[in-house]
C-alpha cells in the first residue's frame, strides 16, 4: 500500500504554488490557509480569500542539518530555514543553490520547485518549494 | 489567420558541473583528450531534488514570467524527455498543475529520444492551428542517463527549456515546420533498464547526419530557402563536433550555428538540447532575424522549423527570467563521488 | 479547590535497558512508588498515563489499560486514562491527576510516565520524536527535531550573543549533576572540549547538546491534603500548576527564541502559588537540548531574557549556584524517555524537598519548579512544589 499518497495530495497546491488565504476581515494572510482566522475568529468564517503567495522572503533562522531523517540522508549536511515571506506568513523550508559564506540570518531568498521526498523507488514523489538566494 | 510562433520561453538549466577530466580520472583515461574530442569540458548535473518535473516547472514559470498571459488559457501541455520521473504518470500534469493550467487542458507525455520537445512544439502549433487551444506550451527537458565508465557520461547531461505557442503577441513566427523519420537503431534503451545504448559509429552518418541534412533540406525546400537567407541556426547538439560538421555540410557558416550551440558548456541536455539552443539564440535575436531548428531524436528522425523573430520581440521582457547564459554561468563544480551519488550510482537498500 | 500532595515517589534507572519491556518498567517505578506513599489498591481513585508514543515505539496503544492491567489492578478496575502531550505527556498526566483530585472528584490517583525507546532502530526513534513537530510543514520538508532547537539556537546567538561555549556550559553541568544520580543514563562527567567537539548534528547543536534516546519510567503518587495522614508516604505539596497551549510549528510563534507557552504556563503556577521566579530554590527544566535550558530559565523568570546564556558561568544554575538548575542531571546526563521525563522532574523535586537527594541534595531547598515541554513548545506543563 503506497503510503500517503491522499494527504499529500491534498497540499498540492499549498506545496507546488504556495497557495494560502487572507481573512476577510483584517486582511492577515496566511499559509498554509486556514478554515477562519485565530484573531477575527467568527468575524472571519466564510471570508477567507484564496491567495497566491510570491514565494520571496527573507531568513530569519536556520541551520545546518548533518543528521538526517532517511528521506533526507542522501542530501547531508544541508540548509534548513525558518523563513518570513514577504506577505507575512513565515514558512520552514531547505535552502538550495547558495555559496556556504553567504547564508546568513537576514538572506534574501525565493521559491524553487524541487523534489521534495519519494516513497521509496516504487512509491510516488512528492515535489514542493525549496529556497534559493536572490541573486 | 494570424501568424502562429513563439509567444514566450524560458530555460532552467541545473547548477551542478562535473568537468570531463573529472569523469576520466575515474576511469583511467585522458579527461583533457576526450573534452577536446568532444568539445565537452563540462556537463551539468541535476542535484538530487532535481528531475525532468523540477526542470520543466521552472522552465515554464521562466517562460511565463516574461508574457502576460493567463495560464488558464493555455490549452495543450506536452513534455517531452527521456528521463520521465515516472514510466506512467505524465509530467505534463506535474506542470500543468504547478502553473495553474489545470483543469480544462489537454496533456500527453512524449519520447522521441532527444526530439520528443520539438516534437511538442509541433503538436501545439497545430493545435493553435486547427484553433483548438490559445496557447500550447511545449517543453523539452532531461536528466539524461548514462552508464558508468561509457562513451555517454562525457556528455549526458541536465536541462530543458519551453516554449508558449500561440497567435497572439508572437515573438517569433513558426513559417515551416516539416519532419524526417526512419526506423534506425542507433541509440535505445530498453523498457526495464536503466541506461541506454548506442552503435558507436552507427550513430554518426546513417543516424544523425542522415536525419538532419534531410530535414533541413527538405525544410528550406519548403519554404523556398538557402542557407544565406538565415541569420542562426539551431543543430541537436550531442557534441561539439556534430553540428559543426552538419553546418559544413549544409553551408552554413560557424558564425551562424555559435549562438546556438550550448554543449560545449553543459554538455548534451537531450531533449533540451535544441530547444536551448534556439532560445539561447531568442535571448539575442533582433526583429527579423531568421532561424533554422533541426533537431534530432535517435531512433530515428529530426524535426526542422524555419523561424523568424517579429517586431514584437523588441518589446519582450526577456530580463524577467535568467538568460540561457545567465544559467550556463551560474555554476558550482562537484566531484565524481556526489556526481555518483546524484545520479543513483550508488545503491543500498 | 483542594489542596494535593505528592506521597509517594518511584523511578527505574534511565538508559538502554534491553532486558525489561514496556510492562516490566511500568510495574517498576509504578510499585516502587505505591510502596513509597503507604496506599493499598483499593485506595486508589484512579492512574493518568504519559507516553508520547506507545504506538510507534512498542507498537502498542491502549496503554492506560495496559498499565493499570500491568500493575495488578484490573480486577479492582481503576480507571486509567492515556494522555499525550509530546514530551510533556509525563507531566500533563500529572496535572490531569492534579486536578481530579484539586476539583473533589478523587482523593488518590496513581500517575506513571514510561516510554520504552530503544526497541525500535535509531532512526525510527529520531523519525517518532520528530512527530512532536509539524509533520506537514516541518518534518515534511527536512527539517529533525534538533534541527528546531538548533534554529532557536542561532537565533538566540544571533539576537543575545549566545555562544557555543554558553550551550556546552549547560551540558558539562548537567553531567556534573547526573554523574551523582544512580538512576541517571550517564553517571560521567564530560569537559568543555568534548562538549564543543563533538559529532555535528545540527549547528550549532553536536550531539553532546541534544539529550540521549532512553528506556525509563517515574512514577508518583498524588493525594488531596486532607488524607495525608491516612498514609505513610512523606509529603510535598503542589501549590501551583500551570499549563499552556502555542502554534505546532515553530515557525509560527510570535518570537522564535521565546517559548510563549513556558511563559504562560509558568505565569500561572505562579499566580495560583502566590509566588514570584525569585522565590523558587530549585528547578527542573526541560533541556532536551542545551539551549532548551537556556531558554526555560527566561521564560521562567529566573534570568531576564537574553541572559540565559551566562546562567551557569555566572554561578546561577550550578549545583551551589543562587538556583540550582536540573540537578537530575537534567534530560542530557539523566535520560529522556519521553513520556516518563515530566514525572522524573517531580520526582526529583520530591527528594529535594524532602531531604532525600542525596549527594546532590540542596541545602535548604523549600520551593521546587518542575517544567516540562512538548515538541518545539507547542505545550508547556509547569508545577510548583512546597516542603511541608
Amino acid at each position: 500500500m503506497p503510503k500517503d499518497v491522499p494527504r499529500f495530495w491534498r497540499e498540492i497546491q499549498q506545496r507546488y504554488n504556495m497557495m494560502g488565504n487572507k481573512c476577510g476581515s483584517c486582511d492577515r494572510v496566511y499559509f498554509p490557509p486556514r478554515e477562519s482566522c485565530p484573531y477575527c475568529r467568527r468575524e472571519s468564517m466564510g471570508k477567507m480569500e484564496k491567495i497566491k503567495l510570491s514565494g520571496k522572503g527573507e531568513i530569519i533562522t536556520y541551520t545546518i542539518i548533518h543528521v538526517g531523517p532517511e528521506e533526507f540522508e542522501e542530501q547531508v549536511p544541508y540548509p534548513v530555514a525558518i523563513i518570513q515571506l514577504e506577505e507575512g506568513p513565515k514558512i520552514t523550508a531547505q535552502i538550495v543553490d547558495y555559496n556556504i559564506d553567504e547564508l546568513k540570518i537576514g538572506m534574501k531568498v525565493e521559491s524553487e520547485f524541487r523534489k521534495i521526498q519519494q516513497d521509496g523507488s516504487t512509491g510516488a514523489i512528492y515535489y514542493g518549494y525549496k529556497f534559493k538566494p536572490v541573486k | 489567420m494570424t501568424d502562429i510562433g513563439i509567444v514566450s520561453y524560458g530555460g532552467s538549466i541545473p547548477r551542478l558541473r562535473i568537468k570531463a577530466e573529472e569523469l576520466a580520472d575515474v576511469w583511467g583515461k585522458d579527461g583533457k583528450r576526450i573534452a577536446k574530442g568532444l568539445g565537452i569540458p563540462e556537463k551539468s548535473v541535476p542535484s538530487i531534488d532535481q528531475d525532468t518535473a523540477t526542470i520543466s516547472v521552472e522552465a515554464a514559470r521562466n517562460a511565463l514570467k516574461r508574457c502576460h498571459i493567463n495560464p488558464q488559457d493555455i490549452g495543450s501541455i506536452y513534455i517531452g524527455s527521456e528521463s520521465h520521473p515516472y514510466a506512467v504518470k505524465p509530467t505534463g500534469t506535474i506542470v500543468g498543475e504547478a502553473i495553474g493550467a489545470t483543469p480544462d487542458l489537454m496533456v500527453a507525455d512524449y519520447e522521441f529520444a532527444c526530439k520528443a520537445g520539438t516534437a511538442g512544439v509541433q503538436n501545439c502549433f497545430s493545435n493553435v492551428k486547427a484553433g483548438l487551444i490559445k496557447y500550447g506550451l511545449a517543453i523539452g527537458a532531461d536528466t539524461a542517463q548514462a552508464a558508468p565508465g561509457d562513451a555517454l557520461e562525457f556528455s549526458a547531461a541536465a536541462g530543458g527549456a519551453a516554449f508558449i505557442i500561440g497567435n497572439e503577441k508572437v515573438i517569433a513566427t513558426i513559417n515551416h515546420t516539416y519532419s524526417y523519420a526512419t526506423d534506425t537503431p542507433d541509440f535505445w534503451r530498453r523498457a526495464e533498464q536503466k541506461y541506454p545504448r548506442h552503435g558507436g559509429r552507427f550513430t554518426g552518418e546513417p543516424a544523425y547526419f542522415k536525419h538532419v541534412t534531410n530535414a533541413s533540406k527538405n525544410l528550406m525546400e519548403k519554404a523556398g530557402t538557402t542557407p544565406k537567407d538565415y541569420d542562426y541556426a539551431v543543430f541537436h547538439q550531442p557534441n561539439a563536433k556534430f553540428p559543426l560538421k552538419e553546418a559544413k555540410i549544409l553551408g552554413f557558416t560557424k558564425e551562424q550555428i555559435k549562438p546556438g550551440l550550448k554543449v560545449s558548456y553543459i554538455g548534451n541536455t537531450y531533449s533540451g538540447a535544441s530547444l536551448i539552443g534556439l532560445a539561447g539564440v531568442l535571448d539575442i535575436a533582433k526583429p527579423g532575424d531568421r532561424i533554422l531548428v533541426t533537431s534530432y531524436g535517435s531512433g530515428a528522425g529530426s524535426d526542422s522549423f524555419d523561424i523568424t523573430a517579429t517586431d514584437e520581440i523588441s518589446k519582450y521582457e526577456r530580463d524577467k527570467a535568467p538568460l540561457i547564459d545567465d544559467m550556463i554561468n551560474d555554476k558550482q563544480y562537484i566531484s565524481y563521488g556526489v556526481y555518483a551519488k546524484y545520479t543513483d550510482l550508488l545503491y543500498w537498500e | 479547590m483542594r489542596d494535593v500532595a505528592v506521597i509517594g515517589i518511584g523511578l527505574t534507572k534511565f538508559g538502554e535497558l534491553w532486558d525489561q519491556s514496556f510492562r516490566q518498567l511500568t510495574a517498576e517505578a509504578g510499585s516502587k512508588a505505591i510502596l513509597d506513599s503507604g496506599v493499598g489498591g483499593k485506595d486508589i481513585d484512579a492512574m493518568y498515563v504519559g507516553s508520547m508514543s506507545s504506538g510507534r515505539f512498542v507498537g502498542q496503544e491502549h496503554v492506560g489499560a495496559l498499565v493499570a492491567d500491568a500493575s495488578g489492578f484490573s480486577h479492582l478496575h481503576i480507571p486509567s486514562t492515556r494522555v499525550e502531550g509530546a514530551c510533556a505527556s509525563g507531566s500533563l498526566a500529572l496535572r490531569e491527576g492534579y486536578l481530579s483530585i484539586a476539583s473533589g472528584v478523587n482523593d488518590v490517583a496513581v500517575i506513571g510516565g514510561i516510554e520504552k525507546m530503544n526497541d525500535v532502530g535509531g532512526s525510527a526513534a529520531t523519525e517518532t520524536l520528530a512527530t512532536a513537530a509539524d509533520q506537514e510543514w516541518e518534518a515534511f520538508f527536512g527539517v529533525t527535531f534538533p534541527g528546531l532547537y538548533a534554529m532557536i539556537a542561532k537565533r538566540h546567538m544571533h539576537e543575545f550573543g549566545t555562544t557555543k561555549e554558553d550551550l556546552a556550559r549547560v551540558a558539562v553541568k548537567n553531567h556534573q549533576n547526573g554523574a551523582k544520580n544512580p538512576f541517571a543514563q550517564y553517571q560521567k562527567e564530560i569537559s568543555m572540549n568534548t562538549a564543543l567537539n563533538a559529532t555535528p548534528v545540527a549547528e550549532p547543536l553536536g550531539l553532546m547538546d541534544c539529550s540521549p534516546v532512553t528506556d525509563g519510567a517515574a512514577a508518583v503518587v498524588l493525594c488531596a491534603a486532607d488524607r495525608i495522614g491516612d498514609f505513610s508516604g512523606k509529603p510535598v505539596k503542589i501549590i501551583g500548576s500551570g499549563q499552556a497551549s502555542d502554534t505546532l510549528s515553530l515557525h509560527g510563534r510570535r518570537d522564535i527564541t521565546t517559548l510563549d507557552a513556558s511563559v504562560h504556563a509558568g505565569k500561572m503556577a505562579y499566580e495560583q502559588a502566590h509566588l514570584k521566579p525569585s522565590d523558587i530554590n530549585i528547578a527542573e527544566v526541560h533541556d532536551c537540548f542545551t539551549i532548551a535550558e537556556i531558554c526555560a530559565i527566561e521564560d521562567l523568570g529566573f534570568v531576564k531574557k537574553g541572559e540565559g546564556g551566562k546562567a551557569v558561568e555566572n554561578k546561577i544554575t550550578t549545583i551551589d549556584g543562587s538556583l540550582p538548575v536540573n540537578t537530575s542531571g537534567g534530560l542530557k546526563s539523566k535520560g529522556h524517555p519521553v513520556g516518563a521525563t515530566g514525572v522524573a522532574q517531580i520526582v526529583e523535586i520530591t527528594k529535594q524537598l524532602r531531604g532525600e537527594a542525596d549527594k546532590r541534595q540542596v541545602k535548604d531547598a523549600r520551593i521546587g519548579l518542575a517544567h516540562n515541554v512538548g515538541g518545539s513548545g507547542a505545550t508547556c506543563v509547569v508545577h510548583i512544589l512546597e516542603g511541608m
